[in-house]
C-alpha cells in the first residue's frame, strides 16, 4: 500500500536521535502494518533470525541426526520488529527502532537475544510512527545492552506537542547501578504460568525468581486474575483501531493507487484490496463489525471495560507493595520459519502475544532481557514490567539482572569467516551476513 | 484537520458544528456524494434550536412542522482546528495543506486554543452550559474529500449542551409588532471539516482541494409535519443550504410538500434532499442507504477536553495551558438582548425598535452616535433613525457604512427642529438635500432654501387673521363644527406664509382667533 512513498518528514523519535549525531543506517523489515509476531508478512518477504547461522546454534544442531542440510531450516526472528531485531542481534547497528503494540519489540528481542524495551504510552512521541492501536502503541527500543537502550530512552523520552498523549518528564533518565536488591520486591503473576509455556523457558523463569530471592529481594506470587481475558479484548480492540487507521489508506493522495478509474468507490475497493494483504484486510473487517452500532456496545465497549480491569489488576499487584513483575516473554525459543507458517497469523499473534500484549492495553513500561540459551543454542528472555512511568527504575532493575546472568554474545564470526574467504576468492569487497 | 464547533468542511479546517436537532431523535441521513458539491466553510456555528412554527392548512386538520437546524460555521481563527496550516480565504488550491491535513501516516492532531476559546464563547453567548469535560470522536466514511476515512468531531459528549436563542418574528408589517419567541441549541461541538469536490464532468473526474477555508455558512434543515398531539412524523434532511433566503424557501417548499403528499395519502421517507435553487424546490438526493452507519469511536489521540472555572482551576495552574470558562465570560462583549433590553430601558423604545436597530449593521452605532451630539428627545431619534433614514437606506440598498448623512448631521438637523427652528416638514425637505451628497450642512440647507420658520408670533397671527378673512365659509364650516374645515384653513396660511409657520403654532393662533 505504501509503495513508493517517501515520508515528506522525519518522526519526532527520528529527529531527536538524529539531532544527537545518530547515523541512519538503514529501514528494516517488519510484518506489514506490524500486524503480526513473525516478521514473514511483509512485502519484501520474511525475515530470517541471525541465530539460525550462529556457532551456538549450529553446533546444536549438528548433533541432531535430523537435522537437514542447507538453508530450508532458518529460524524466524518473532515479530513484528523483526527486521529491527535481525539488524541488531547481527551486529549491524548499534540500536534500533520498532514499534510496540502487543509485544511486536519484545517478541523479537527474545528470539533474537536482544534488549527490547517498551516504554511507558505516554513517554515517547507517536508523532511519526504509523499507528497500529493509537491507544497502545509505542515506539520500541532494540539495543544489545540495557545502558544502550537507557541512552537511547534518555534521548527520546518527553512531551512532543506534536503528541497530545505525550506527558511532559520532570527530569532526566540517568541509570544508576543498582547493588543491592534487597529492598526490591518481585511479582511473580500465577496466571502466566500456562501450559503452553516450555518447560524451559519455565525452568529458567524460577531460576531468575530464585536469583533475585537469593540476592535478598522479595519475591512473592501475585494475582492478575482477568489475563485470561485480555486476547479477546485486544483483538476487539485492536481490529477496531485497525479499521479506523487503515480508512486513510486509498490511494488518493499517497502510496499505491490501481489502475481503475470508474468511479471513486471502485478505485477505492481495487486500491484496497491489491494494497493490502490478508491479515490486514481481515483485521480491517472484523474491526469494521465491532465498530457497527448494533455491535459497538457488545463489543467496543465491553472491551474498554475489561481493558480497564486488565490494567486495575496491574495497578492492584504494584499497590501491593511490588516494584516489578517478572515473567516470561515468549512461549518457547524461536522456531523454523517452515514450522512457523503452519498456522495462519491471526493465530500465531494470539498465542504468541500472551505473556506481552497485556502490558500494552495497561500503558505500561516493560522489557525483554535475555537470560539464557535453550538446549537448542537459541535466545530465551525474560520479561519485567514496570509501574506506569517508572521506566527509570524498571530499567535498573534490569540491568542488575543482565549483569547477573551474563548472556552470551552471539558467534557469528565463522560466517562472516566463511563469507570472507569466499567473496576474497570472487574479489568483491562488501562483506554481508546473507547466505 | 480541525475546525472547531460548528461544522466546517476543509480538511484541517475549524470547524463548530452546532448541533441542534429538531423534535425527532431519528439519526442523520448519510451524507451521500453530493454532499461535497459545496465549500463547506470553516468555523464554529452553534447548535441550532429547535423551531415549531404552526401552519394550518385549509383541510380538516391542522398541521404542525417541525424543524431542526444543523449549523455550520467557521471559526474565525489564524490556523485549523487541528493542524498548524493557516487559514486563508480564496489561497490557490492545495496550497494550506499540511502534513496532518493530507492525511500522512503518522501525523495526529492537536488542538487549537483559539478554537476552543471560540466555541466556549458561543456556548456562552447562547446560553449554553459548558461541559467541563468533553470528548472527541471519529466519524467514519468513505469519500474523496475526506483524507483520513473519517472525520473527528465531538459526537459522544460536546463542549456545549442546552441553551438557547431569543429572537422576534414580526407580527406584521403595519402593526410593526415583534413578537419575542425562544428556540433551543442542542448542542455546539467542534469538528473538522473535509476537503472541497470540484467535480469535472466533462473528464469524469474530480478535483480535490484541501485547503478548505471558505468563511461560508451551511445548514442543514430537519423537517417534519404532523397534526398537533399526535406523535411526531417522518423527518427529511435538506442538506447544504448556504444562504438564509434559501434556507427559508426550502423550508417552506419542503413543509408544504409533506403535508401535500400526506393529504394525499402518501408517505414521508426519511431521506436526504437537496433545494434546487433555481426550480425552488427540494429534490431526493441519490440515497444508496437510507441510513448510514458511521462507526463513532473514540478519538484516540485526543485525550478528553477538560476546561476549568474560577472555583476548579488548578492552583499555580499556568495560564497559557488552560482554559478558564469565567475568564472568557468576562472577555464576552454585551449580549444582542442585553443591549436591545437596555435601550428599552435606557431611551424608552418600543422593543421592536430595538429588533430593527441591531438587526441592521452599524445602525445602533449610527443611532448612538446621534444620540450624543443632539438635545433631540430619544424617540424621535429613534423614529428618525428607524424610519425616514432606514428608509433611505432600503430604497437604494446602502449598507449604514454607505450612508452620504453622518451622525452630525442628522443630528445637527435634529437640532433645528427640536429647536423649532424649522418644522417637521422642512425638515425632510433638508433630510432629502442631504442625501444628495453635495456637502452641505443642514444649515447651510435651511438658509439656502428659507425653510426657517417665522418666529414673528405677530405676523402670524395677521396671516390667519387674513385668510380667516378672505374665506369666511371655511370659518362658518368650522363654527359648525366640520373636524376637517381647520385642516383646510391651516393649509391656507400654509401656503400664504410659504410654508414657514409651524402648523402646530397656526392651529393654535387659528382657534384662539376662532373663538375670540
Amino acid at each position: 500500500m505504501l509503495k513508493g512513498y517517501v515520508p515528506p518528514y522525519n518522526a519526532t523519535v527520528v529527529q531527536k536521535l538524529l539531532d544527537q549525531g545518530a547515523l541512519l543506517m538503514g529501514k528494516t523489515n517488519l510484518d506489514e502494518f506490524a500486524m503480526g509476531s513473525g516478521s514473514t508478512d511483509g512485502v519484501f518477504g520474511p525475515v530470517k533470525n541471525p541465530w539460525s547461522y550462529s556457532k551456538q546454534y549450529r553446533e546444536k544442531r549438528k548433533q541432531n541426526p535430523h537435522s537437514e542440510s542447507g538453508d530450508s531450516d532458518w529460524l524466524i526472528t518473532g515479530g513484528s520488529s523483526g527486521g529491527s531485531a535481525a539488524a541488531v542481534s547481527a551486529f549491524t547497528c548499534y540500536a534500533a527502532l520498532g514499534s510496540d503494540t502487543g509485544g511486536s519489540t519484545r517478541n523479537p528481542a527474545a528470539h533474537c537475544g536482544l534488549v527490547g524495551f517498551k516504554p511507558s504510552y505516554g513517554l515517547v512521541s507517536r508523532h511519526g510512527l504509523i499507528p497500529l492501536v493509537n491507544s497502545m502503541d509505542v515506539p520500541g527500543i532494540l539495543t544489545r545492552y540495557v545502558d544502550d537502550a537507557a541512552i537511547v530512552l534518555g534521548v527520546l523520552a518527553g512531551h512532543d506537542p506534536k503528541d497530545s498523549t505525550t506527558v511532559p518528564i520532570n527530569k532526566p533518565l540517568v541509570l544508576s547501578s543498582l547493588e543491592d536488591v534487597s529492598k526490591l520486591c518481585i511479582g511473580i503473576p500465577k496466571e502466566y504460568l500456562v501450559p503452553e509455556l516450555s518447560s524451559e523457558i519455565q525452568c529458567l523463569w524460577s531460576r531468575a525468581a530464585d536469583l533475585f530471592e537469593s540476592e535478598g529481594a522479595k519475591v512473592i506470587e501475585v494475582s492478575l486474575p482477568h489475563t485470561s481475558y485480555s486476547i479477546v479484548c485486544y483483538h476487539v480492540l485492536c481490529t477496531s483501531e485497525v479499521a479506523s487507521n487503515m480508512a486513510r489508506f486509498d490511494g488518493l493522495q499517497y502510496g499505491h493507487r490501481c489502475d481503475i478509474d470508474v468511479s471513486t468507490e471502485a478505485m477505492y475497493a481495487a486500491t484496497r484490496r491489491e494494497g493490502f494483504n490478508d491479515v490486514v484486510r481481515g483485521r480491517i473487517l472484523s474491526g469494521n463489525f465491532f465498530l457497527l452500532k448494533e455491535n459497538y456496545e457488545n463489543y467496543f465497549v465491553k472491551a474498554q471495560k475489561v481493558r480497564r480491569l486488565i490494567a486495575n489488576d496491574f495497578v492492584n499487584a504494584f499497590n501491593s507493595g511490588v516494584d516489578v513483575l517478572l515473567t516470561p516473554t515468549t512461549l518457547s525459543e524461536a522456531v523454523p520459519y517452515l514450522e512457523f507458517i503452519k498456522e495462519d497469523n491471526r493465530t500465531r499473534s494470539a498465542q504468541d502475544d500472551i505473556f506481552t500484549q497485556a502490558v500494552n492495553m495497561a500503558g505500561l513500561p516493560a522489557v525483554n532481557i535475555p537470560i539464557a540459551l535453550s538446549n537448542q543454542g537459541l535466545p530465551i528472555g525474560l520479561q519485567f514490567i514496570g509501574r506506569a512511568f517508572c521506566d527509570q527504575q524498571l530499567l535498573t532493575v534490569a540491568k542488575w539482572f543482565e549483569k547477573q546472568v551474563q548472556f552470551p554474545v552471539i558467534q557469528l564470526q565463522e560466517l562472516v569467516d566463511n563469507c570472507s574467504a569466499i567473496l576474497e576468492n570472487e574479489k568483491l569487497a562488501s562483506v554481508s551476513l546473507k547466505q | 484537520m480541525a475546525a472547531p464547533m460548528l461544522r466546517w468542511g476543509c480538511r484541517g479546517r475549524r470547524w463548530a458544528l452546532a448541533c441542534v436537532d429538531g423534535g425527532s431523535c431519528h439519526r442523520r441521513g448519510a451524507p451521500t456524494g453530493s454532499t461535497s458539491n459545496r465549500i463547506r466553510g470553516q468555523s464554529s456555528v452553534a447548535q441550532q434550536p429547535l423551531h415549531t412554527a404552526q401552519k394550518p392548512r385549509k383541510g380538516e386538520h391542522k398541521w404542525a412542522a417541525v424543524v431542526g437546524l444543523e449549523i455550520h460555521a467557521q471559526i474565525s481563527s489564524n490556523s485549523k482546528l487541528f493542524s498548524g496550516s493557516q487559514v486563508r480565504f480564496s489561497a490557490p488550491p492545495n496550497s494550506l495543506v499540511s502534513f496532518f491535513d493530507a492525511s500522512l501516516p503518522g501525523t495526529l492532531p492537536v488542538l487549537n486554543r483559539r478554537c476552543v476559546e471560540a466555541a466556549v464563547m458561543t456556548g456562552l453567548a447562547l446560553n449554553c452550559h459548558i461541559n467541563k469535560k468533553s470528548l472527541f470522536d471519529r466519524k467514519h466514511y468513505f469519500y474523496a474529500d475526506l483524507p483520513a476515512g473519517y472525520q473527528i468531531t465531538q459526537h459522544r459528549l460536546p463542549i456545549a449542551v442546552n441553551g438557547s436563542l431569543t429572537y422576534g418574528i414580526s407580527a406584521g408589517k403595519e402593526c410593526g409588532q415583534v413578537i419575542p419567541k425562544m428556540v433551543r441549541v442542542k448542542q455546539i461541538q467542534l469538528e473538522q471539516d473535509s476537503g472541497k469536490s470540484l467535480h469535472d464532468d466533462l473528464r469524469s473526474q474530480t478535483l480535490i482541494d484541501l485547503n478548505r477555508a471558505e468563511g461560508q455558512l451551511r445548514v442543514d434543515a430537519n423537517i417534519s409535519v404532523h397534526h398537533p398531539g399526535e406523535p411526531l412524523g417522518v423527518r427529511t434532511e435538506v442538506k447544504n443550504l448556504n444562504s438564509i433566503r434559501f434556507l427559508a424557501k426550502a423550508i417552506d417548499y419542503e413543509i408544504q410538500r409533506q403535508i401535500s403528499e400526506l393529504e394525499n395519502g402518501g408517505e414521508i421517507l426519511n431521506e436526504t434532499r437537496s433545494f434546487h435553487e433555481k426550480l425552488g424546490c427540494t429534490v431526493s438526493m441519490r440515497d444508496k442507504e437510507a441510513k448510514q452507519d458511521y462507526r463513532f469511536m473514540p478519538e484516540p489521540n485526543l485525550p478528553p477536553l477538560l476546561l476549568y472555572d474560577a472555583t476548579s482551576l488548578p492552583t499555580g495552574a499556568d495560564p497559557q495551558q488552560v482554559i478558564n470558562i469565567d475568564q472568557i465570560r468576562e472577555t464576552l462583549p454585551e449580549l444582542p438582548s442585553v443591549t436591545r433590553e437596555r435601550l428599552v430601558q435606557q431611551y424608552g423604545m418600543l422593543p421592536e425598535h430595538s429588533f430593527t436597530l441591531l438587526n441592521e449593521v452599524g445602525l445602533l452605532e449610527f443611532f448612538q452616535n446621534v444620540m450624543k451630539e443632539t438635545r433631540a428627545e430619544p424617540k424621535k431619534v429613534t423614529s428618525w433613525v428607524l424610519n425616514i433614514f432606514l428608509g433611505y437606506l432600503k430604497q437604494e440598498n446602502l449598507a449604514v457604512s454607505e450612508s452620504p448623512v453622518t451622525p452630525s448631521a442628522l443630528a445637527e438637523l435634529l437640532d433645528l427642529l427640536d429647536s423649532r427652528t424649522i418644522s417637521s416638514s422642512a425638515a425632510k425637505q433638508v433630510f432629502e438635500e442631504l442625501w444628495k451628497r453635495e456637502g452641505k450642512t443642514p444649515g447651510q440647507i435651511v438658509s439656502e432654501k428659507q425653510l426657517e420658520l417665522m418666529q414673528d408670533r405677530g405676523a402670524l397671527e395677521q396671516f390667519c387673521y387674513s385668510v380667516m378673512k378672505d374665506h369666511p365659509q371655511v370659518v362658518m364650516d368650522v363654527k359648525k363644527g366640520n373636524p376637517r374645515a381647520i385642516n383646510k384653513l391651516i393649509g391656507l396660511v400654509r401656503k400664504a406664509t410659504l410654508n414657514r409657520a409651524d402648523p402646530a403654532v397656526i392651529k393654535e393662533i387659528l382657534e384662539k382667533q376662532l373663538s375670540s
